[in-house]
This record gives C-alpha cells, structure tokens and sequence, in this order.
C-alpha cells in the first residue's frame, strides 16, 4: 500500500539525517577536547614572569618562553619574506597562463610540494643551509619553513585571481594601461583580501611545525637574534619540555602548547576576519 | 528625441498652414481690388512653395516613424500631421484655382459687387486657422465646434450659387463670369471642408474616437430606431 | 581630410584560419555617431576591438588591411599610446572595485603613471562626470566606492572614466545590453550631447537602438560591411536586399 511505504522512506530519512549530525558533532569532538584540554592545563601556568622570562636551568624556580616567543615571530617573518614574493608570483603566472608546459609543471610541483613530508623539507633545508654555514640557525629553520608555505600561497593566490573577471583586466588595458602595471595596481589590488587570507592560513600552518626545525633552527635555551645562530621556537621548547623527566617543566609545555594555540586560533580567526570584511565586490 | 522631431514636424505644420491661409488672404485681395499682382503670386510663387514643403514634412514624418517608433499618442500625432499635409496640399491647389479664376475676372466687368464670397472667404479661413490651432493645443472642443459650423459654409456656399443662377437666367451675356464666381465659392467650400477633415483627425489624435463620416450620427440614428 | 576621424582599407581579421572580417571599408567623420548594427557573430565586436587593438589580447589573431586614426596608422602605433587616444565602454560596466568614483575617472591617469596637479584633477573629474550626466548624482560622494552605483550609474561613470582621457573617439560596445530601459535611454540622450564633442562607434544589435541614436549606420553580415550610410536613409529605403531582410526581420 502507498502509505506504508512512505512511512517506511520517512523513518528512513529521519535515521540518516540522525546519522549525518551525529557524525558531525563526533568529528567537532577532537577539536573541543584538545582546546579544553591545554586550556585546562596550560592556562596557570601564564603570567607575566612566563611570557616575557627566558628560560631558567632546572633547580631554579620560575622562568619563561620569552626567547620562545620571539624566535617564533622571527622565523615567521623570515619564511614570509621568502616565500611570499615567490609564492605570489607563481600564482599570477599560473592565473595568466592556464596552460603552457612551465605552468603545467609549476602545478604538479606545488601538489608535489605540499605532500611532501616536513621532516624531508627540514632534511633539504640542512642540506643548503646548515652544512655549508656549518651552523644551526634561524635561517635555515626560516627557508625550511618557506618552502612549507610556499604551495598555499601559490595556490591561493592563483585562484583568488581566477575569480576576478576578466573584464577588469580589459578595463585597464583599454585605458592604455600596460599588461604589467595592470596585474600590479589593478587586479592585485582585487585580489588582496584574498591572497592575505592565503598568506595568513600558510603562517598558521607553519607557526606550529616541528619536525623541520629539529636540524635548522635547533633551538636555543637564550635570547637570540641573530639569524645567523641557533633560534628557539614555541614548538621545539613544547617538545623539550614535553621530553624531560621534570613535572615542573611539563606544565611549562602546557603553558607553551596553550600560546601556541592561542596564536594559531588568532591567525585562522583574522583570516577569516580579512576575507569576510575586506573582501572586494565586483 | 522623438519629442524633438515631433517638435519640428509641428512647427513645419504651422509654417505650411500659415502659407496656405496668407495664399487665400491675397487671392481674396487681387480679386476683391481686381489686383493682378496677389494672384499672380499665389500661382507662381506660393503654391510651388506648398508643394516642396508637402515633401520635406512626409520625408520628415516617414524617417520619424522608421527611426523612433513612435507609439500610441505619438504615433497618432504624426500620422495626423502626414494626413493634414495632404490636405493642405489640396487646400493649396484649390487656392491656385481661386486666383486663376480671380485673374479671369478681373479682367472682365464684374458682374455684382461681391459680399457673399468675400463673407465665404472669412468663415474659410477662421475654420482653417481654427483648425490648426486646435490640433497645436489638442483642443478638441475647439476642433468640434468647427465641425459644426460647417454648415454656415455649406450654407453660404448655396446661397452664392442660386443667386447666380438666377444672374445668369435672366441674363446670359454673364455666363462664364458667374460660372467662375461659382468656382471660387465652390472651392472656398472645399476648403473649410478639409478643415473640418483636420478637426476629426484632431479628436481622433486627442480622445482616440472616431467622428468620421458622420460615424456617430449613423450610430445615433441606428439606436432610434432600434428604440 | 581632417574632417574623418577613423578610415578603415580592406581591412580583415583572421583568428587562426577563420577569417572573420573581410575586407571592410569605412570611413567615420568627426562628431558623429555611427553604428554598426547585425546579427550574432558577423564580426561587429571584432572590427570595433581592432580600432583599439584588443582584439590582440586572444593568441591567434591576425590582421590585414589599414586603419587609420586621424592621420596615424593604427597598426604602426604601440598599442599603449594607440589606447589612450581610443576610449573604449564595454558590454559589462566595469568600474574598478578598489577605487573610488573619483579614483575610477582619473584611473586612465594614475595607472598610466602621469601626474597632474591636484586642481587640474578635480577640473578634469568634474568635466568628464558632467559630460556622462553622472555629477550631480556623485558630486557629493566621490570618495565613496565606485561599486555602490547602480547599473546605469556605474555605466556612466564607465564614460566619463573614457572620456577623462580626451580620447579622438569612442568605442562602445553594446553598453546598454545590460542595463534597464530607463538607463538605457539615459545614455541614448547622453549621446546625442556627447557627439558634439567627441567621435563615437557603437555596436549594438538592438536595431531600434542604431536607428534612433546613431547619424551613420553600417550593417555588417557574416564579416562583410553590406551597407554604410545615412540613418535615416538606411532605415527607409536601404539599398542592399539584405539589409532590407536584416530590418524586416527576416533573420538576426
């Protein structure tokens, strides 16, 4: 009969929009535990004395990630400044040539690229760096992690400049504007928020890596500036105090883990922040 | 655009009426001064000019309509204004038959003294002038107050013609100058009836209804009787 | 000679193999408005986008024959200086979404890198928004974005960015094709005073639209010029069969 079968596709629907939203809050519940965990965990551990203190060696008491801190924001600043010229580049290439053997292979390289396992990239980055200075130091950690950001930011600013239209560009040069010029003050410009937002998504990434500072920046238990030395990093002194036997320096792990976090959500929130608000309408 | 050329096409409209009443003004003054020179104008001079204005308004209004499309209201008008210049143009050649008359007759003795044509001649030109002016304000009022007075014309006209008649009864020495006397009061008659043609395409223009052919008297009768 | 803006020898365009304008002759004198009317695809975008080169732009294309603006070879010129003398509207208006209105009128200056005074600027913007009709709607707003415009409006302001560069004519192609009917006679009656001071070649396949606004038409069908000549003329008693077909609606 017809109503029996209805109410048997009704009973149906209702399971598997069940299913959908349980599975849905189940994949939110990683998230959730990790944010309430380190802030459980990490948050008493922050005062002023931990934020801007270096380290101090184990017996004494108190101390801080200071040095941490700003060998983070250093070699954020040095990978950007590698690799954003780059990356922007390639993308403006690929959004004005979509097809052509060098673009071709520009894009196989960038998914190459981002597959590639960031303990290798640190590997390669040792290679160049490390070896012939014959030191760790900021750079090398600084050009390991421009490589890393390197694919997003090309792929997006490749196709933020895909979507603006092309009539724009025609714009411009029925003005008499040159083809150069015109990229550069016209359709860049449309594209910034877009490409900012890249740009901030690939730093979050890489805020947090490991792996490749391991053997290029190294680490550095005092204040360092130069980047030409050994840099610390929040990630590296989260692993070095995570490795020790001492409780005292595990809950500064927590604490670091917990402004590493923090920075991480900061990024992520601004981008968003950036494309929603700043965004341009044709 | 459009309302610009609609604005020419009136002006040449009255510039062409404006020639045809100043074409009867000196017909009426060559005949009624027995002055060759008027009539002589109107034959040689005005009424050629009538005819080239005839083509530059139909070219006008032919271009208007091919090139802006006019619709409703403004299709009316210039579809007006094409008819009224073909019936000025015939109100010109009528004119020229008057001064052609004109100048028989005054070479000749006149036959009477004239004051039914002249009297004629004033209520044709008050229905032109009054047709006009009711087409460039859309004054149907005006325009239908013409068309009743045409009568008065019509009557005038009779008038003019029986009393000749009886001239030329009585005495037939005055034959032909009667029989041309008949022509011009015949095709002053023709004038104002084409003004009355003007006035019905005015209320045509303004109210959208048609008085043509005495179309509402028809249909008036026809109610009576069905009644 | 210095009465004709544009002359246009035998000239054809090919993309690849495909020829798609062949041999047209047209001469445009000064202050008029001439347009180019005819069905889908017969090659009117492509011969308007030849005066100003665009039609480089798409790999493949090729040219022969001459143009000549005023008394310069067009294919002689370099594009960029060729440009600034040609000002072109577009189908979509396109008003640039980063800069303001006041911006997007000097645009053709500050992108080309010329610099002006600032007084010479504001005289140069107000004269190029009173010409498109557009002042006194923005006079007040001229640091707003040039995006929150309407259609019609941001269409006008795509005008008065062309004509801020004192172009010898303008190109306009189909620039009412994406508007309503109100702006769209908004510009129409904007033509008629702009031919006073500048040149303008509009394509348009909207038939009406050639015959009430434009001085000269052409018709072109499948990449040949069929006829050229007076409006009024051409939509009374065209000359070619084809034309008469075109206007009665036979095909297109």
């Amino acid at each position: 009969m017809i109503g029996g079968d209805v109410r048997g596709r009704l009973i149906k629907d209702i399971f598997f929009k069940g299913i959908v939203c349980l599975f849905a809050f189940l994949s939110l519940l990683p998230l959730f535990l990790i944010l309430y965990y380190i802030t459980k965990n990490g948050i008493m551990v922050i005062d002023w004395d931990f934020l801007f203190n270096l380290p101090r060696p184990i017996g004494e008491a108190g101390g801080g990630v200071w040095n941490a801190i700003v060998g983070t924001l250093m070699l954020i600043v040095l990978s950007s400044v590698i690799s954003i010229p780059f990356g922007i580049t390639a993308g403006i290439y690929l959004s004005e040539n979509k097809a052509g053997k060098l673009s071709n292979t520009i894009r196989l390289s960038v998914i190459v690229l981002q597959g590639t396992p960031s303990i290798v990239i640190g590997i390669i980055a040792y290679l160049w760096i490390v070896a012939p200075l014959q030191t760790f130091s900021a750079l090398a950690g600084g050009v390991a992690l421009s490589i890393m950001m390197l694919p997003v930011i090309v792929k997006t600013t490749e196709e933020t400049l895909k979507l603006i239209p092309y009539h724009l560009k025609e714009a411009s040069l029925a003005l008499g504007v040159p083809y150069y010029k015109t990229i550069l003050k016209v359709i860049l410009p449309s594209g910034l928020s877009g490409i900012l937002t890249g740009i901030l998504l690939s730093v979050a990434r890489i805020t947090g890596e490991t792996a490749p500072l391991l053997f290029t920046a190294f680490g550095n238990q005092f204040m360092n500036i130069n980047i030409f030395k050994p840099i610390d990093s929040l990630p590296y002194r989260i692993f070095y105090y995570a490795m020790s036997p001492y409780p005292e320096w595990h809950s500064f792990a927590w604490g670091a883990s917990f402004i590493l976090v923090v920075l991480t959500l900061a990024l992520n929130l601004i981008a968003r922040g950036i494309s929603a608000k700043w965004k341009t309408r044709f | 655009m459009l309302q610009d050329r609609i604005r020419e096409l009136k002006k040449e409209l009255v510039e062409y009426a404006t020639l045809v009443e100043k074409m009867i003004a000196q017909s009426m003054a060559g005949l009624l001064n027995r002055q060759e020179t008027p009539l002589l104008k109107v034959i040689n001079e005005l009424e050629p000019a009538t005819n080239d204005l005839e083509i530059k308004i139909d070219d006008l209004c032919t271009t208007t309509i091919a090139q802006y499309q006019p619709r409703a209201r403004d299709l009316r008008i210039i579809l007006m204004i094409f008819k009224m210049t073909s019936d000025l143009e015939r109100m010109g050649d009528h004119v020229a038959n008057i001064a052609d008359s004109g100048l028989f007759l005054i070479s000749r003795a006149p036959v009477k003294p004239l004051v039914d044509i002249p009297r004629l001649a004033g209520e044709t030109t008050r229905s032109l002038s009054d047709s006009i002016a009711a087409f460039l304000n859309e004054d149907a009022p005006l325009a239908q107050q013409v068309c009743e007075r045409d009568h008065i014309v019509d009557a005038l006209q009779v008038q003019i013609f029986r009393e000749l008649v009886t001239f030329m009864s009585s005495d037939p020495t005055t034959i032909e100058r009667s029989l041309h006397l008949i022509r011009v009061a015949n095709n002053l008659e023709r004038i104002a009836d084409l003004s009355t043609n003007i006035c019905e395409d005015v209320i045509f223009m303004v109210e959208g209804r048609v008085i043509k052919h005495h179309r509402e008297e028809r249909n008036g009768k026809e109610k009576r009787e069905k009644a | 000679m210095e009465n004709t803006v544009l002359k246009i020898d035998s000239f054809s365009a090919y993309f690849g193999d495909n020829k798609i304008l062949k041999e047209v002759d047209l001469t445009v004198p000064r202050n008029v408005v001439a347009a180019l009317m005819g069905p889908s695809g017969c090659g009117k975008t492509t011969l308007i986008r030849c005066v100003n080169r665009m039609h480089e732009l798409i790999p493949g294309a090729t040219v022969s024959g001459k143009m000549t603006l005023i008394d310069e070879d067009i294919y002689a010129m370099q594009p960029i200086v060729l440009r600034r003398k040609v000002g072109m509207v577009f189908q979509k208006p396109n008003p640039f979404p980063t800069m303001s209105i006041y911006e997007n009128v000097i645009a053709g200056y500050k992108l080309n890198g010329i610099r002006m005074a600032k007084p010479e600027l504001d005289s140069i913007v107000e004269r190029s928004l009173r010409r498109s009709a557009l002042w006194d709607e923005v006079k007040d707003a001229l640091h707003r974005k040039g995006t929150f415009l309407s259609g019609g409006q941001q269409q006008r302001l795509c005008i008065a960015r062309a004509l801020a560069m004192n172009p010898e004519i303008l190109l306009l192609d189909e620039p009412t094709s994406a508007l309503d009917p109100k702006s769209t006679s908004q510009i129409e009656e904007l033509f008629v005073e702009l031919k006073r001071n500048v040149t303008m070649l509009l394509v348009t396949h909207n038939i009406a639209q050639a015959a009430r606004v434009s001085d000269l038409t052409a018709f072109i069908y499948l990449g040949e010029l069929v006829e050229f000549g007076p409006t009024e003329k051409m939509f009374t008693v065209p000359k070619d069969k084809r034309t008469e077909e075109y206007l009665t609606g036979k095909f297109g």
